[in-house]
């Protein structure tokens, strides 16, 4: 079976893309096991993008909550302000590998097509990202970024206007013109390979936090905490630690204005089992299988679904998956603020926000680990929208 | 009754037609059927819509965008099809075509089960690869629908092992991208249907681009015949409910150009 957790993932494409995923997967796994592409790989994350990233004790959000140890893991600190480089640069590396000259992404908030974007200027290929229109508008500042990047976006109206047809879009572009173009899709989603190989390049995130907290905190930590949208910094986070039975495995799901409202992306809490975009796994839908048009405050997590790989860990219990409202995010984003100084993504803010709820019951001898998946200049002006503040420009 | 019917459908070059179900009416969707009929079509493939449509161009995207907002729902359309066999005299074959969700929804036999009462004789999942497709095949074949295989000019060496498992016919993909016409098919589908007439004997239909007589007299000269969609729901977003003569006029001529 191909790329299967469980019951979940597959490859549900067009007859057009088979091809090209197949030779994807083939093209993987011999660079996997090339130590000159590992040792390449590796050199761009630390010199290019920064790794490793900080494990962060953060001493005033530890007090101010009066439990366990709380230790942010900086994806915020990453060059472009995310961990989205960690999966583009490894995916990138990978096209040029295969001989692709131009790649094309979806983004949702905007960080992965910086990311991608930023890759695609670095290694000298020609980039092109869809971006729904809605997400377009959320999010100004990071369109023009691409644009000085030398990237060209492309606006898409159709559906919701959110990052589902933004994926939609670019599956369609891929299929219209596979044979120079890799599609660098941003998440652990999509059909096999995409799945295990972007789980395999933001691992980096859990293999750095899990020597950092040995390191500073002297055992395991009791959780670790990230959002969830198709889930690739909590896949990234929670891999290595996922035979390590006594930490518990959080993900954060965007609830946007609550489970019980039909305005909300939580994947998990609301969706059932279903197919779409190239994998079997939970999608938010209504009683005759079409795909629900969900929300949240985060574009990021503004998506229907969740990466099989989640929806496995959840089969199977050993993660757990809450849903976390837009009030609440924007609380916390608020709060980590005030408290650290950090300003978070209103994505990773997700998962402070949780922890406020769950670190209190714990003992102070113990620790969590949230994932800052990124930093949150590029939200501050919907924020304050949020809060009732026009801001100019 | 659906492998015989399918069968019968290829014994000259077929002119195969697709409109989406309840586009933008079902009452419009069921006159379309009868008209569809009348003006040739050897067979007619008839759209679930589903809310996204990855495989299709914007002709389709914005009919099933359509059809949805009228209400319609697989149930719906499983009864238009149980009523224009029973009450309108149509005797194509007729197709499904759909996304994969909405099945998987219904559950694979009670929905393969319930096509194939209401006279469905095949099922087309293009987000469905021959790699996937074991787990409908065991639903399909209790029911005695065909479930059609898809192969695109990136086939390349897998084509010939999707067409040894092929039924009913192949749906062979003329060119890369979406649905929707092109004015132009450079693709050279003789060595792909060569590959497939070595494998098996299955009939080969051609879709996605095919708009003019020329373009389909040139196909079905290479193949069993054409499939005709985006040009087909063009009308029918032009007129509406009004689409009936441009739709014979149409189908008419392109099904006179394979004869």
């Amino acid at each position: 079976m191909n790329g299967r957790f469980g019951i979940h993932g597959g490859q549900y494409i067009p007859e057009t893309l088979m091809n090209a995923v197949t030779e994807l997967a083939a093209a993987y796994a011999a660079a996997q096991a090339d130590p000159g592409f590992t040792a390449e790989l590796d050199a761009l994350l630390r010199d290019y993008a920064g790794r490793p990233s900080r494990l962060y004790y953060a001493a005033r959000l530890t007090a101010a909550l009066g439990g366990a140890q709380v230790f942010l893991k900086r994806e915020d600190l990453n060059h472009t302000g995310s961990h989205k480089i960690n999966n583009v640069l490894g995916q990138t590396l990978l096209a040029q590998r295969m001989g692709k000259t131009r790649v094309i992404a979806e983004t949702g908030a905007g960080q992965h097509g910086v990311a991608t974007a930023t890759a695609a200027a670095l290694l000298g290929l020609d980039c092109e990202v869809f971006m729904g229109c809605e997400d377009i508008e959320r999010q100004a500042l990071n369109v023009y970024r691409m644009e000085l990047l030398g990237a060209q976006v492309h606006p898409v109206t159709s559906g919701t206007g959110t990052l589902k047809d933004a994926v939609n879009e670019t599956m369609r572009e891929w299929t219209r013109r596979v044979a120079d173009t890799h599609y660098v899709l941003g998440s652990v989603m999509g059909p096999h390979p995409f799945p295990t190989m972007v789980r395999d390049f933001q691992a980096v995130i859990g293999r750095e936090a899990r020597v950092q907290i040995l390191e500073q905190a002297g055992r395991l930590p009791a959780a670790v905490i990230a959002c969830v949208g198709g889930g690739s910094n909590a896949m990234g986070l929670f891999y290595p630690f996922v035979d390590d039975p006594t930490v518990a495995l959080i993900g954060c799901e965007a609830a946007g204005a609550g489970v019980e409202t039909p305005r909300t992306a939580a994947t998990i809490a609301t969706g059932a089992l279903g197919v779409f975009h190239g994998m079997k796994s939970y999608f938010c839908q209504d009683d005759v299988g079409q795909i629900a048009p969900v929300y949240s405050i985060s574009a990021g997590l503004d998506y229907p679904g969740i990466g099989p790989e989640h929806a496995f860990l959840h089969d199977t219990g050993r993660a757990t998956y809450v849903p976390v409202t837009d009030d609440a995010a924007v609380d916390a984003f608020e709060f980590l603020a005030r408290t650290e100084g950090i300003i978070p993504a209103i994505e990773s803010a997700h998962a402070v926000a949780y922890a406020r709820e769950y670190v209190p019951a714990l003992s102070p001898d113990e620790s969590v680990i949230i994932c800052l998946s990124g930093r949150g200049d590029k939200d501050v002006a919907a924020i304050a929208r949020y809060r009732g503040r026009e801001m100019e420009g | 009754m659906g492998t015989e019917r399918l069968r019968q459908a290829f014994t000259n070059k077929a002119f195969i037609a697709f409109i989406t179900g309840g586009d933008p009416s079902l009452e419009a969707t069921r006159r379309y059927i009868g008209v569809l009929q009348r003006a040739g079509a050897a067979l007619i493939e008839i759209g679930i819509p589903f809310s996204d449509p990855i495989a299709e161009g914007e002709v389709i995207q914005t009919a099933s965008a359509r059809a949805l907002a009228a209400g319609t729902t697989p149930t719906r359309l499983l009864e238009l099809v149980e009523t224009v066999r029973r009450e309108d005299g149509i005797t194509v074959p007729l197709a499904f075509m759909t996304y994969l969700n909405p099945v998987f929804h219904a559950g694979y036999d009670a929905f393969l089960g319930a096509a194939a009462r209401a006279g469905v004789d095949a099922l087309i999942i293009p987000d469905l690869p021959y790699e996937e497709h074991g787990e409908l095949r065991g639903a399909a074949t209790r029911a005695g629908v065909a479930l059609i295989s898809m192969v695109a000019p990136t086939s390349l060496a897998r084509t010939r092992q999707i067409a040894r498992d092929a039924q009913g016919f192949i749906y062979l993909v003329s060119s890369l991208g979406v649905t929707g016409v092109r004015s132009e098919i450079t693709t050279d589908i003789a060595p792909i249907v060569a590959a497939i007439r070595a494998e098996t004997e299955v009939p080969v239909a051609v879709g996605f681009g095919i708009s003019t007589p020329a373009q389909a007299r040139a196909m079905a000269a290479q193949a069993d015949g054409v499939i005709v969609g985006s040009a087909i729901v063009r009308l029918i977003a032009e007129h509406g409910e009004a689409a009936d003569d441009a739709i014979a006029a149409f189908v008419g001529e392109l099904a006179g150009a394979l004869r």
